[in-house]
């Protein structure tokens, strides 16, 4: 592990184990209320084919759901092991909003995980509607929750110090409800249900490419590009007012997603072009004049703050941020793209004949999940060098730790989670790749399905009397 | 009106974390005695007894190590790096088990990969808590708000021995916990396993105990010193009177006794601990007192506890209630 220390290790196995979990609530979080929607469109048309639908996507999300809870278990004692400053000082403030996360989030959805996954017969299509949804407010809670801890670090407020060096809280309401918390919000659940719409219109597409008369798969890919034409654009609508919101409160990282080195006004968009922050310059750009102050100051002239105006040790890695933040737009372009060409090709009642259409949305499967890590990334790299924003250096926040412990259990992590998470992802690929069918099974008879929970209800049907 | 919050939250976070062993203790040790399932079958229904309830359980490992950081952040903070490995270890350990409830069932040629990653990872986790346990109840040396120990110093004779005598503990909690569970083949082999778990389990508490004065002059002083040894000495006591409980419910072949026998032992161990360490939350560096963050932190989330603890427990006794016939290989209870 030589040339690396210890903060450097810690940095890059948070920043893997979190990016590995991310991907399973990102899906989790949209699936359970599709799942619930699936579920109330049965009871209230009376269509077999949503009860069909709802059997197959409650199967993938099982095996998601576990993985999402492993990799949870996994973040929430990270903290502590390569982290221990930062929670000694830190845990007053974000402690308690993760302990309401674990007692209002995760009990919710254990308790009812079982019901939704088992219980239709046994406590009747209303109630088990119910336990969908509380299921679904259970993943939303959770967003909830840890969001309002991530926002607390990048926009902090409603705190004080100790003598002891640690941050208490004087205004609970002003730690939770901070300046970036309702963008970040919103942004993340739209974000989890652009990424869902995304997989759900990739297994529809990919069995209309096959039969294009099978229903089930016509009416989730129809569903899901009403998602991606509605949601889409409001994700972007979102995501600006979240930029500017970020430009008010962490300008540096708006330089840096700009590649501004230098302060200018009237400036322009960069499109691309390769940061070189050693000699504070963007090589080979593309630009657009004026588009840069007219998005951020919604004038022509505005002036952007360049990086240059803060000291070298307060600045975001800007090669990193520059990148990642394009890749999350780009994608967000696209998804808007396919999201107008559905509504075209409805318009045309052409949508389930169209198979350069079908393979398009195949593509845009992952897609989701490649904007949420880009998008994450250019939250938690843009908000260096700090862990608190402006009050606790990330340099300051490590655990007294060998670089030897670090790198080894980095490493392990590496190799059980590619393990593990690559084996669940090929039993869901496998999984996806099978065609709904007709009164798909709830219930296959030797496959009990144990994501978990606490359940209510026996794990398969009581076997027949006399037994 | 003024509540001595630290003390509420200490008895709290003592409460999940018992909750979890001993909850999470019968399913990781189903997991343990996995390889000495003979067939298939039998390991489908060993599994399926602990299916419904492993994610719940485990949810209050999640309350145990939450719970820490927001009351006592400190003691979260140098217990988590004292103890890395072992905690990491565990962490891996219990990936490996949790994911193969679910993938297990995914596919034939690979199932019996996930057989042992549910057998391996149940009984890594165990031992990993088993050294973590033993580490803590050695000392953890704490200057300027931190962990000043080396980090091999989790590893001793005596830390080893309670990682054993941890995964044997659990094996007892599994294989009593398959008695009242399961039936016929299944609950012949429990019954054998538990005539050895049950003795092996008595002798080790035996062992530990005994080993513990030796680790400290307060540990010494707190079971020993007259007359406060009238105060602790029943626990010893019904830790005798539990173990022969235990062993006379396994010989008459009781279905549901040796299981609660099990447990209340580790009920009493778990007293015993609580005695050893009292007033200290990393023994015997930072007390419960230093350790607490603000009282506004503990009271807020205090708020939200006692509110929701209560429905949750309500709630998981309902869940086992519901539970409570014999399972069968398929799955079904009846
Ligand atoms: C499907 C996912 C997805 C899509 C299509 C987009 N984003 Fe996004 N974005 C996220 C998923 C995401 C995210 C994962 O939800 C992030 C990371 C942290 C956060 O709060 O939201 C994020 C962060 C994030 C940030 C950083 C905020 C900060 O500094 O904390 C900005 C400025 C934007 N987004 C802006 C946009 C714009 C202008 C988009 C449209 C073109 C866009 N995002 C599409
Ligand atoms: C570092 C931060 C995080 C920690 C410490 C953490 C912790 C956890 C834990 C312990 C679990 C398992 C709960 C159980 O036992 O049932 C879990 C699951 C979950 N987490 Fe995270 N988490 C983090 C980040 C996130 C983020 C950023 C989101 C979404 C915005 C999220 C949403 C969820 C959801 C919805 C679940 C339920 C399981 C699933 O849907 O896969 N978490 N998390
Ligand atoms: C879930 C999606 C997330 C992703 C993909 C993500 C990604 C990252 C990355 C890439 C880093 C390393 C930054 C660097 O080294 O420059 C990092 C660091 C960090 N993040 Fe996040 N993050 C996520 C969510 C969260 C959440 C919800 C929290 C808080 C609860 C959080 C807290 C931290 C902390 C404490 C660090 C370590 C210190 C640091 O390097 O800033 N992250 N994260």
């Amino acid at each position: 592990m030589d040339g690396f220390d210890a903060l450097t290790l810690a940095r890059m196995q948070f920043a893997f184990t979190v990016s590995a979990h991310i991907i399973f609530p990102a899906f989790t979080i949209g699936l359970a209320s599709y799942l619930a929607v699936l579920n109330g469109l049965r009871l209230w048309t009376g269509r077999e084919v949503f009860l069909d639908l709802f059997n197959y996507w409650k199967k993938i999300f099982a095996v998601t759901f576990g993985m999402g809870v492993v990799s949870g278990i996994v973040m929430s004692y990270q903290f502590g092991t390569n982290w221990s400053v930062f929670s000694d000082k830190v845990g007053p403030v974000i402690g308690p909003l993760m302990g309401y996360e674990v007692l209002s989030a995760f009990f919710l959805e254990a308790g009812f995980l079982g019901v939704m996954l088992f219980g239709r017969e046994r406590v009747g299509p209303v109630l088990h509607f119910l336990a969908c949804l509380m299921v679904a407010l259970g993943t939303f809670m959770s967003a909830f929750w840890i969001l309002a801890v991530n926002s607390w670090m990048q926009t902090p407020s409603g705190h004080g110090v100790n003598e002891a060096g640690q941050f208490i809280v004087n205004d609970w309401w002003a730690v939770i409800f901070t300046a970036s918390f309702p963008y970040r919000l919103v942004h993340m659940v739209l974000a989890a249900y652009l990424t869902t719409a995304f997989v759900v219109g990739a297994v529809g597409a990919l069995h209309l490419l096959r039969d294009k008369s099978n229903e089930a798969a016509r009416i989730m890919f129809s569903m899901a590009m009403w998602m991606a034409a509605i949601v889409a654009p409001i994700q972007i609508l979102a995501g600006d007012q979240h930029g500017l919101n970020t430009l008010a409160h962490q300008p540096a990282k708006i330089a840096a997603i700009e590649g501004h080195f230098e302060t200018v006004s009237a400036a322009p968009l960069i499109l691309f072009g390769i940061p070189d922050a050693a000699n504070s310059r963007i090589d080979y750009s593309v630009s657009i004049p004026y588009l840069g102050s007219l998005i951020l100051t919604h004038t022509l002239d505005g002036t952007i703050r360049g990086l240059d105006t803060w000291p070298a040790d307060e600045r975001p890695p800007v090669g990193i941020i520059f990148w990642s933040f394009r890749v999350m737009v780009g994608i967000g372009m696209l998804m808007l793209g396919l999201g107008m060409w559905s509504l075209w090709l409805r318009w045309r009642g052409a949508l389930y004949d169209t198979p350069l259409m079908h393979r398009a949305a195949l593509l845009m499967g992952p897609a989701g999940f490649a904007a949420v890590l880009a998008g994450w990334i250019t939250t938690e790299v843009g908000r260096q060098p700090w862990t608190v924003y402006g009050l606790l250096r990330t340099a300051d926040s490590v655990s007294p730790v060998d670089a030897a412990a670090v790198g080894a259990s980095l490493i392990a992590f590496i190799v059980v989670y590619f393990a593990l998470f690559g084996s669940g992802t090929f039993y869901i690929l496998r999984l996806m790749n099978k065609a709904p069918e007709r009164h798909e099974a709830g219930l296959p008879h030797d496959e009990p399905i144990r994501a978990g929970g606490i359940m209510p209800a026996p794990v398969l049907p009581t076997p027949p009397a006399g037994e | 009106m003024s509540l001595d919050l630290p003390m509420i939250w200490a008895a709290l976070i003592a409460f999940a974390v018992l909750a979890y062993v001993v909850l999470d203790g019968f399913d990781l040790g189903v997991g343990i005695l996995f390889p000495f399932m003979r067939g298939e079958a039998a390991r489908d229904e060993a599994m399926n007894s602990v299916a419904p309830v492993w994610d719940g359980n485990e949810t209050w490992l999640v309350l145990g190590g939450g719970g820490l950081l927001a009351v006592f952040p400190l003691a979260y903070s140098i217990i988590m790096s004292a103890l890395y490995a072992p905690i990491i270890v565990m962490l891996l350990a219990l990936a490996f088990r949790g994911v193969a409830f679910e993938f297990r069932w995914k596919t034939k040629r690979g199932k019996f990969l996930w057989d042992w990653a549910f057998a391996f990872g149940s009984t890594m986790a165990g031992f990993a808590q088993g050294v973590a346990l033993g580490a803590l109840v050695q000392g953890i040396p704490v200057a300027n708000r931190a962990y000043a120990g080396g980090w091999w110093d989790w590893l001793t004779p005596f830390t080893l021995l309670t990682g054993v005598a941890l995964v044997i503990g659990y094996a007892l909690l599994g294989s009593t916990w398959l008695i009242w569970k399961a039936e016929g083949q299944v609950q012949r082999r429990a019954y054998d396993i538990a005539f050895w778990a049950a003795p092996a389990t008595l002798l080790l508490i035996g062992v530990v105990s005994l080993w513990t004065p030796f680790l400290g002059p307060i540990y010494a002083q707190r079971w020993f010193a007259w007359p406060q040894i009238l105060l602790v000495v029943p626990v010893p006591l019904a830790v005798l009177g539990m173990g022969f409980l235990l062993l006379k419910g396994l010989t008459a072949r009781r279905e549901v006794s040796p299981f609660l026998a099990s447990l209340s032992l580790f009920v009493l161990c778990f007293i015993g601990l609580g005695i050893s360490f009292f007033p200290y939350m990393v023994p015997h560096s930072v007390t419960i007192r230093d350790a607490a963050a603000p009282d506004n932190s503990l009271g807020f989330l205090l708020i939200g506890a006692s509110v929701l603890v209560p429905i949750i427990l309500a709630y998981t006794v309902y869940a086992y209630w519901v539970f409570r016939g014999k399972v069968n290989s398929v799955g079904g209870y009846h």
